[in-house]
C-alpha cells in the first residue's frame, strides 16, 4: 500500500496536464480560496458587529451553530439539482460547490469574530471611549487589533474544513484533489486515492502553516508576545500595551 | 447515476441497520418466512421470481411474474435483492428460480475472458459459460447498456447518426460520463480505438445519471454516457448514436432461470414475454415506473394486457 502511493506520487505522468497534480493542486487551492474569500468578506463584519453591539447575538449565533449542522453532500446534491439548470458553462459546477463551502466556512470565521470582539477587556473598551474615540473608532483601533487573535483561530478552522471538504466538489463534477479520490474509487485505484488523500492531507496543514505565519505579523505585537521583551525601566507604553495583552491572551 | 447511487448508499445503509435489527424476525429478502406473496416457495411445485435491486430488474421480474401467472404457474416475489454477487448464489442455493438478467454482464460475470460484443456471438458464449444448474431462454431485442447519447440538435448540427460520424469533429467536443470511463477501455480509449476519436475534453459526472442528463441539456457536454432505457432520453430529445463497431457489448435482456424448475409452459410463456420485448417498449415502461411513478406491477399488467401475454 505504502509502496504504491509512493510509486503513485513518484510517477510523472501524474504531474502533467489537465488531470497532474499541480493543476489539481491550483483547482483546489482556487475553490477553497475562493469560498473563504467570500465566507470571510459575509461573516467578519457581521461577527464584529454582533460582538461590537451585542446586538442580534441570539439568533445569529444559533443560525450559525445550526447551518454547522448541514451536511455538505446533502446540500451539495441539492444545490447541483437547483442550481445546475439555471446556470451556464462552467458556473453551473463550480457556483453549487461554492455555496457549500461558503456556508461550511462562515460559522467559525463568524464565532471567531465576536468572540474575539466581545472578549476584549472592557477596560481597555472604557479607555478607548474616554479619549474620545467614537464607536467605530473602538471597533477599529481597539476591539479588531485586540480579537485578531481569534478571528484568525476562526479563519484557520474554516481553512482546514474548507480545503478538506473542497474534495467533494469532485463527485458532482469538479476538479481539484478530490479527482484524484472519486476517480480511484471508481475504478478501485486504491494508490490514486491514498495519493489523493495524503496530498489533501499535505496541503490543509501547509495551509494551516501560511495562517499561523500570517496571524504572526498580522497580530499586534502587544499581543501575539512575539517580540517579548524585557520592559526597560521608562519603557511604560510598551509596558501598558503588554499588560493588556496578557490580559486578554492569558 | 452517481447521484442516486449515493443516495442508494445511504438507503441501503439505513435499510441494512433496520435488516440487522431485525434480522431474528426475517427482514431479509432472501428469507423464505417473510415473504408476502401467496403460493408455495422454491421447494414444491411453483417458482420464485427474484430481481436486483434496481427498478427495470423489479419492472422485468414483474412482466415474467404476471405472464407465468397468466398461464397458471404459481409465482412467488423476491423482489429487490441487490447485485449480481448476491442474487446469483441464491438462484444457485434455490432461494430464487428465476431472475431477468442481461446477456453481456452476465457472461463477464461467469467468464471473464469473454470477447464477443454483438447481441448473437454473446448469446452464445452465455450459454456456454453457464454453470450446469442454469440456463438462459430466448433473448429479446431489448437491451439497456452505455450508449453515446447527443441532443438531436446537436448530432444533425454535425450530421452525427453514429458515433464513427463523430471522426474528425470530436476534437471541439466535451464528453461527459462516469469517472471510469476515462480510463475504462469501453469509454474514452474505446472511442479513440475503435473511432479514431478524441475529444477537446473530458467531464466526469455520473454514471447516466441526472448530472449527465442536465450537462447534456445544458450543453456543458456535447455527448455523454447514458443507458439505452434512459427515460431520460425520449423525454429530452436525445438521439443514441449507432454503435457500428461495437464498443459496448451486447446487454439483451434475458431470463436466467434454474434448469430443474424449468417446464415447458414457463419456457414458451417467457420466451413470448422476450418476443415482445425491445429497448423502446422497455424504456417507455420504465418511463411510467420512474417518471410517472407508477406500480411496477401495474405497469408490467398492462403490457402483458396489451400484447395478449395475460
Amino acid at each position: 500500500m505504502i509502496a504504491g502511493i509512493i510509486d503513485w506520487l513518484g510517477d510523472p505522468a501524474h504531474w502533467a496536464g489537465d488531470d497532474g497534480i499541480p493543476h489539481r493542486l491550483l483547482e483546489h487551492l482556487w475553490y477553497s480560496g475562493l469560498s473563504l474569500l467570500v465566507a470571510a468578506l459575509i461573516a467578519v463584519p457581521v461577527g464584529l458587529a454582533i460582538g461590537h453591539t451585542g446586538r442580534g447575538r441570539f439568533f445569529v449565533v444559533n443560525l450559525a451553530g445550526a447551518a454547522r449542522a448541514i451536511p455538505s453532500l446533502g446540500l451539495l446534491f441539492l444545490m447541483v439539482l437547483w442550481l445546475f439548470p439555471k446556470l451556464g458553462g462552467d458556473a453551473a459546477f463550480l457556483v453549487p460547490n461554492l455555496i457549500v463551502l461558503i456556508v461550511l466556512a462562515i460559522p467559525p470565521i463568524m464565532a471567531g469574530a465576536y468572540a474575539g470582539v466581545e472578549g476584549v477587556d472592557p477596560a481597555a473598551r472604557d479607555a478607548a471611549k474616554g479619549m474620545g474615540m467614537t464607536g467605530m473608532g473602538v471597533l477599529r483601533k481597539v476591539e479588531l487589533p485586540c480579537a485578531l487573535p481569534l478571528v484568525f483561530s476562526g479563519l484557520r478552522s474554516a481553512a482546514l474544513q474548507v480545503v478538506a471538504t473542497a474534495t467533494i466538489g469532485a463527485i458532482a463534477g469538479l476538479g481539484g484533489l478530490g479527482r484524484f479520490l472519486i476517480d480511484g474509487l471508481h475504478v478501485n485505484d486504491y494508490s490514486q486515492m491514498a495519493g489523493g488523500a495524503l496530498l489533501i492531507a499535505l496541503l490543509a496543514l501547509v495551509v494551516d502553516a501560511a495562517f499561523a505565519l500570517v496571524q504572526r505579523y498580522a497580530v499586534s505585537p502587544g499581543l501575539s508576545g512575539r517580540f517579548r521583551t524585557r520592559p526597560e525601566p521608562g519603557d511604560q507604553p510598551m509596558d501598558v500595551e503588554m499588560s493588556v495583552g496578557q490580559h486578554r491572551v492569558g | 447515476m452517481k447521484l442516486s447511487k449515493v443516495v442508494l448508499t445511504v438507503a441501503t445503509a439505513a435499510l441494512m441497520t433496520t435488516a440487522a435489527c431485525g434480522s431474528g424476525s426475517g427482514n431479509s429478502p432472501l428469507d423464505t418466512s417473510s415473504s408476502s406473496s401467496s403460493g408455495s416457495g422454491g421447494g414444491s411445485g411453483g417458482i420464485t421470481v427474484g430481481s436486483a435491486d434496481f427498478p427495470e430488474s423489479q419492472l422485468l421480474a414483474e412482466i415474467y411474474a404476471g405472464a407465468l401467472q397468466a398461464k397458471g404457474v404459481q409465482v412467488n416475489k423476491k423482489l429487490n435483492i441487490g447485485a449480481r454477487e448476491a442474487y446469483i448464489p441464491a438462484l444457485q442455493d434455490g432461494s430464487i428460480d428465476l431472475i431477468p438478467e442481461y446477456t453481456g454482464v452476465l457472461t463477464q460475470y461467469f467468464n471473464k475472458q469473454a470477447k464477443a460484443t454483438d447481441s448473437e456471438g454473446v448469446y452464445t458464449e452465455l450459454k456456454a459459460s453457464l454453470p450446469a444448474k442454469l440456463e438462459v431462454l430466448d433473448k429479446s431485442a431489448a437491451e439497456d447498456k452505455d450508449a453515446v447519447v447527443m441532443t438531436k440538435k446537436k448530432a444533425d448540427e454535425l450530421g452525427a447518426k453514429s458515433i464513427a460520424d463523430l471522426k474528425g469533429k470530436s476534437k471541439d467536443l466535451v464528453f461527459g460520463g462516469p469517472p471510469e470511463w476515462k480510463t475504462r477501455p469501453t469509454g474514452l480509449p474505446g472511442l479513440k480505438k475503435l473511432y479514431g476519436l478524441e475529444f477537446k475534453s473530458f467531464r466526469a459526472l455520473d454514471a447516466g445519471g441526472p448530472l449527465t442528463v442536465a450537462a447534456l441539456k445544458n450543453g456543458q457536454i456535447d455527448a455523454g454516457d447514458l443507458f439505452t432505457t434512459d427515460p431520460n432520453i425520449a423525454k429530452n430529445d436525445f438521439v443514441v448514436l449507432e454503435d457500428p463497431q461495437h464498443l459496448f457489448a451486447a446487454q439483451n435482456v434475458v431470463p436466467l432461470i434454474t434448469k430443474a424448475k424449468d417446464t415447458d409452459t414457463i419456457t414458451t410463456a417467457l420466451n413470448a414475454v422476450s418476443a415482445k420485448l425491445d429497448t423502446q417498449t422497455l424504456a417507455a415502461l420504465l418511463t411510467e415506473v420512474v417518471v410517472d411513478k407508477k406500480d411496477a406491477s401495474a405497469v408490467a399488467k398492462e403490457f402483458l394486457t396489451k400484447n395478449g401475454l395475460a
